[in-house]
């Protein structure tokens, strides 16, 4: 046995706070050896990046860090700044999550990467310093890196700013490369190819890697071994096939239920997690997860559970008493969850056709003008945000478009909302066009029935309002009788699982998840009939998610509702969807049934975005073909004659001449063998 | 990925279940709810401070209106027996050298600034609210034009061009006040255009567009409230600054004039005379303070009342 890499003992950390004293890490121990990667999993909140930052010594002054942290022999815990400086990026690199935050805009990409060098190593030569920076990011993918050194952060892409700091980070040959969520910010093809190259700076220099993430998918797409954290505490530590074939603690087998699968087709409810983690104050000694767990005992709430050995197996730890009883997942025979029944309509009995479309859109455009100018602004060019884009969605349906950011999803979703004209074009909602409107009282009359759910909880509810404020806003503008308001959001807040007696209480009291129950409860007010969702649950915590997703299957099919679902996460896509459209660059590549999209990719586009979506189980994981696109989305800003998707297009590279002249020249159109899963490729 | 859910956060623990229904109330079904002004209300009143502001406020407006009937003299009448005396049982506050009574002064001069200081504070406030909210949320012509008007009255020597107009009128409190309102309505409306065209882009305001709430509620509704604690600021800060404007103005002899008195033309009278007779300065000195202090507790009361993130924590 060699000496790890990296061994940490007992680690623990806190920081004092006007509420008491937070212990955000209470006892990690791992080792970590050359060439290994580990993945830290866990909630926002769950101690897995203070974690990361302990070791790195980048904590703030008034944090207390106890335990041990051995890296190469040496103990890195009470180590001056000075003394840390020479090991941080230089035996320790850390890549950080937000790319677009993590360079100096100031500096050119040549230079960030040629400081790294130089201050770890004072007598490299200036030109031997340029010329390792070239190489590095030649390294990372970065085309024609010799001109591009030259360029600065906000020249670059979100994902090749990410390549560059992995290029940073590689520069001096780390012996440990901390990876604290690098791919949350990205889109899931960047995602891809960014994985890709962890693994390759991995293999360059030999190192040793830290994974920390939320994605249950990534970590058994590059972990070797798991750690899950909950409560600042690791709950299960275990090899990446073990932990996924045999999860023993409930929080684990709960965070592996509540992740909808884009690999699986038929319709499970998800496992919510009911409640949310604890504050890290004052916890009392007893099991953390004891009261959100299903199979807790007394026992539970009377001691907190060790992290030991359970199975016969050394390497798998879980801190659950109960954990010999449970056995891939599965209790007394019986799930450890029980799982809520699958809400089914009377609608879905009745044939697409026959249903009442409650939207149209026909051929919806949108550009922006580019100006120039400060004073009279001129006109230079337009960005064609969405070109032509026709769908319907009937009552009791799901209609989701998926796409990476800037495809232009949740512009065609504001065009449709903002009830905008269309020129050569119509939108119609239950019927009525939105060019038929004529004044104020006919758009209110209009906006009853159609509402909207924003992404982000925090910033969609005013927080100068009482929850009940909140929802009774759509009530009074239609002009609901005063005496009717208050049962109304008592029963909207009851149908939504909150309990109306909270409705005095300010959005600030809520956490992420009942806010966005309370935005649903606005969004259902009026009784509409078709909700639009931008993105309803891409801000919340995968166990809160599963809890969201299921209240709005269960809605649309005890209110008939309609869905315009818009999202980049194409498993939960998956999951709710009855219809789905793939969209890139502003226009529709494929549309068809769920299933028939997800099932038989036609578009080279959406393989490889159903491919690069890493799926939470290590074996089915590993197995797939990856298709990872190179480059990043062309600027909207271009004229592009052909098909938008020729740049980066797999299928593109295998063509003969006249055909790649065909996808050069001409832009293709919606066409399938059958008229309900089309896609937009000369080929296919 | 970033709910605050699990943050060690002091906010998340109301939602226990035990401490729920308000204490008094039976059944859920005619539980009464607490609008949100009782609850400002509530939140307000748990501020000692604050209370302890509006007690002091409150005494100063009796004192302005009432003062008067306690008074042995008139402002305007002369004493030539005490020339500037000290404070007597006669006279409570002393006299100037004129004679007159320093308490009947103060008095009348605690009146003028009053309502000089309240009517400029909530008319700077209201105009520069409405107009910079608005701007930033019609946007358009709206905004243009307001700009326009904002940044021509920031380089245009304002303050002189009204003081001359002020003077004409041979110092009217009335006139006073609306020359002072439209010498200061502009930087704030600036500031809270630019505070405002954020605010413009958050989610709750599409929101409530997408309602059919009509443009105008939702800047009364949405925008100015998210703004309250600036306003708030800007409403004390307005009240101790109209006071020191209008003192400005009288010092240079275009504010109120003799006969008739303020805090402010009787400080800038007791400062030339702090050595030889104190008293001239000290209780005209006092009742501003006391002014000022009451109004700078009253706002951090009520800006602690009106934000839901504040140490009361969205509580009632």
């Amino acid at each position: 046995m060699t000496t790890p890499v990296l061994s940490v003992r007992d680690l623990t950390v806190s920081f004092p706070s006007e509420a008491g004293r937070v212990d955000a890490v209470r006892g990690v121990s791992f080792d970590l050896d050359e060439g290994r990667t580990l993945g830290i999993v866990g909630e926002s909140g769950s101690g897995k990046s203070v974690t990361s930052l302990a070791v790195m010594g980048l904590l703030d002054d008034n944090a207390r860090v106890g335990g041990s942290v051995m890296f190469e022999g040496q103990e890195l815990l009470g180590k001056t700044d000075a003394a840390m400086s020479k090991i941080r990026g230089n035996g320790i690199a850390m890549i950080f999550q937000d790319p677009l935050t993590s360079l100096t805009p100031v500096f050119s990409v040549g230079d960030q990467i040629v400081e790294a060098l130089t201050i770890h190593d004072p007598k490299i030569s200036r030109r031997a310093a340029r010329d390792r920076a070239v190489e590095l990011l030649r390294l990372v993918g970065i085309p024609r890196p010799a001109e591009r050194m030259r360029s600065f952060p906000h020249e670059f892409s979100g994902g090749m700013r990410q390549r560059v700091v992995i290029a940073i980070a590689m520069a001096n040959n780390p012996r440990l490369i901390i990876a604290d969520e690098p791919t949350t910010a990205l889109d899931v093809t960047i995602q891809a190819q960014i994985l890709d190259l962890v693994a390759t700076a991995q293999r360059e220099t030999g190192a040793a890697v830290m994974m920390i993430t939320h994605d249950m998918g990534v970590v058994a797409h590059t972990a070797d071994d798991v750690i899950v954290m909950y409560a600042g505490r690791p709950i299960e530590q275990a090899p990446v096939d073990e932990l996924f074939a045999d999860t023993r603690m409930p929080y684990s087998i709960g965070l592996l239920g509540a992740i909808p699968r884009v690999d699986k087709a038929e319709k499970q409810p998800l496992v919510p997690i009911k409640g949310s983690p604890p504050l890290l104050v004052d916890l009392p000694d007893a099991c953390p997860f004891a009261a959100r767990c299903p199979i807790a005992v007394d026992a539970c709430r009377t001691s907190e559970p060790e992290l030991v050995a359970v199975g016969g197996r050394p390497d798998h730890r879980a801190a659950c008493l109960r954990a010999e009883e449970i056995r891939a997942g599965r209790i007394d025979g019986g799930p450890v969850y029980p799982v809520p029944p699958v809400p089914t309509s009377t609608l879905e009995t009745v044939p697409r056709e026959l249903r009442r479309p409650t939207l149209e859109v026909e051929n919806l455009t949108k550009s922006f003008p580019l100006t120039k100018g400060s004073f009279r602004k001129r006109k230079i060019g337009e960005v064609h945000a969405v070109k032509g884009v026709s769908f319907d969605v009937r009552e009791g349906e799901t209609m989701a478009i998926v796409g990476e950011s800037g495809s232009g999803k949740t512009t065609t979703l504001l065009q449709i909302m903002d009830f905008a004209r269309q020129d050569a074009g119509d939108i119609r909602i239950v019927g009525t066009s939105v060019a038929d409107i004529k004044g104020g009282r006919a758009e209110r009359d209009l906006r009853r029935d159609v509402q909207i759910v924003f992404q982000d909880p925090v910033g969609s509810l005013d927080p100068r309002m009482t929850v009940f404020d909140v929802i009774a806003e759509p009530l009074r503008t239609v002009g609901l009788a005063a005496a009717e308001v208050g049962p109304r959001v008592d029963e909207l807040m009851d149908l939504v699982g909150l309990d109306p007696a909270h409705s005095d209480r300010f959005p600030a009291a809520f956490s992420g998840g009942q806010r966005q129950r309370i935005g649903i409860a606005r969004a259902l007010a009026t009784n509409p009939k078709l909700v639009v969702l931008d993105e309803p649950v891409s801000a919340l915590d995968v166990s809160v998610q599963a809890g969201v997703i299921n209240l709005l299957d269960e809605l649309k099919v005890r209110l008939g509702l309609s869905y315009l679902f818009v999202a980049h996460d194409l498993s939960v896509v998956r999951h709710i969807a009855d219809r789905v459209a793939v969209m890139y660059l502003g226009s529709f590549v494929e549309h068809g049934d769920v299933d028939a999209v997800f099932d038989d990719p036609q578009h080279p586009y959406t393989r490889a975005l159903l491919s690069a979506i890493p799926v939470p189980d290590p074996v089915t994981e590993r197995g797939r073909e990856h298709i990872v696109l190179t480059g990043d989305l062309p600027s909207p800003t271009d004229t592009i004659t052909g098909c938008a998707f020729v740049s980066r297009c797999p299928l593109y590279q295998t063509l003969d001449e006249p055909d790649r002249a065909r996808c050069e020249q001409t832009v293709p159109t919606l066409t399938g063998r059958t008229d309900d899963h089309v896609n937009a490729c000369h080929f296919r | 990925m970033t709910t605050d859910s699990s943050m060690p956060d002091p906010t998340a623990g109301p939602l226990t279940a035990g401490e729920t229904p308000p204490p008094g109330d039976a059944g859920t079904a005619d539980r009464k709810r607490l609008s949100k002004w009782r609850l400002y209300g509530r939140r307000f009143a748990r501020n000692r401070p604050a209370v302890a502001g509006v007690v002091i406020f409150v005494l100063l407006v009796a004192f302005a209106v009432f003062g008067s009937t306690l008074a042995k003299y008139d402002h305007v009448e002369l004493d030539f027996l005490a020339l500037s005396d000290p404070p007597s049982p006669e006279h409570w506050f002393g006299t100037n050298n004129a004679g007159n009574d320093l308490y009947a002064m103060v008095v009348i001069g605690l009146q003028r600034s009053l309502l000089i200081a309240v009517v400029v504070a909530t008319g700077t406030t209201v105009l520069s609210a409405v107009i910079g909210t608005a701007a930033a949320y019609f946007g358009g012509r709206v905004e243009r034009v307001s700009l326009f008007i904002i940044h021509f009255l920031m380089v245009a020597p304002t303050f002189l061009l009204l003081a001359m107009m002020s003077n004409d009128s041979g110092g009217d409190w009335r006139v006073i006040a609306l020359v002072l309102i439209l010498v200061s309505w502009f930087f704030q409306a600036r500031t809270i255009w630019t505070l405002s065209l954020s605010l413009r882009e958050r989610e709750f305001v599409h929101a409530a567009r997408y309602m059919g709430v009509p443009g105008l509620r939702i800047v009364l509704r949405h925008l100015i409230p998210n703004i309250g604690s600036l306003l708030v600021v800007n409403f004390t800060l307005g009240v101790v600054g109209a006071v020191m404007a209008e003192t400005g103005l009288s010092f240079l002899g275009f504010g109120v004039k003799l006969p008739d008195v303020s805090l402010g033309s009787l400080i800038g009278i007791g400062a030339s005379s702090i050595s030889s007779s104190p008293w001239m300065f000290f209780f005209p000195a006092a009742a501003l303070t006391l002014l000022t202090v009451s109004m700078a507790l009253v706002a951090d009361g009520l800006r602690d009342a009106l934000d839901p993130t504040s140490a009361a924590g969205g509580r009632a």
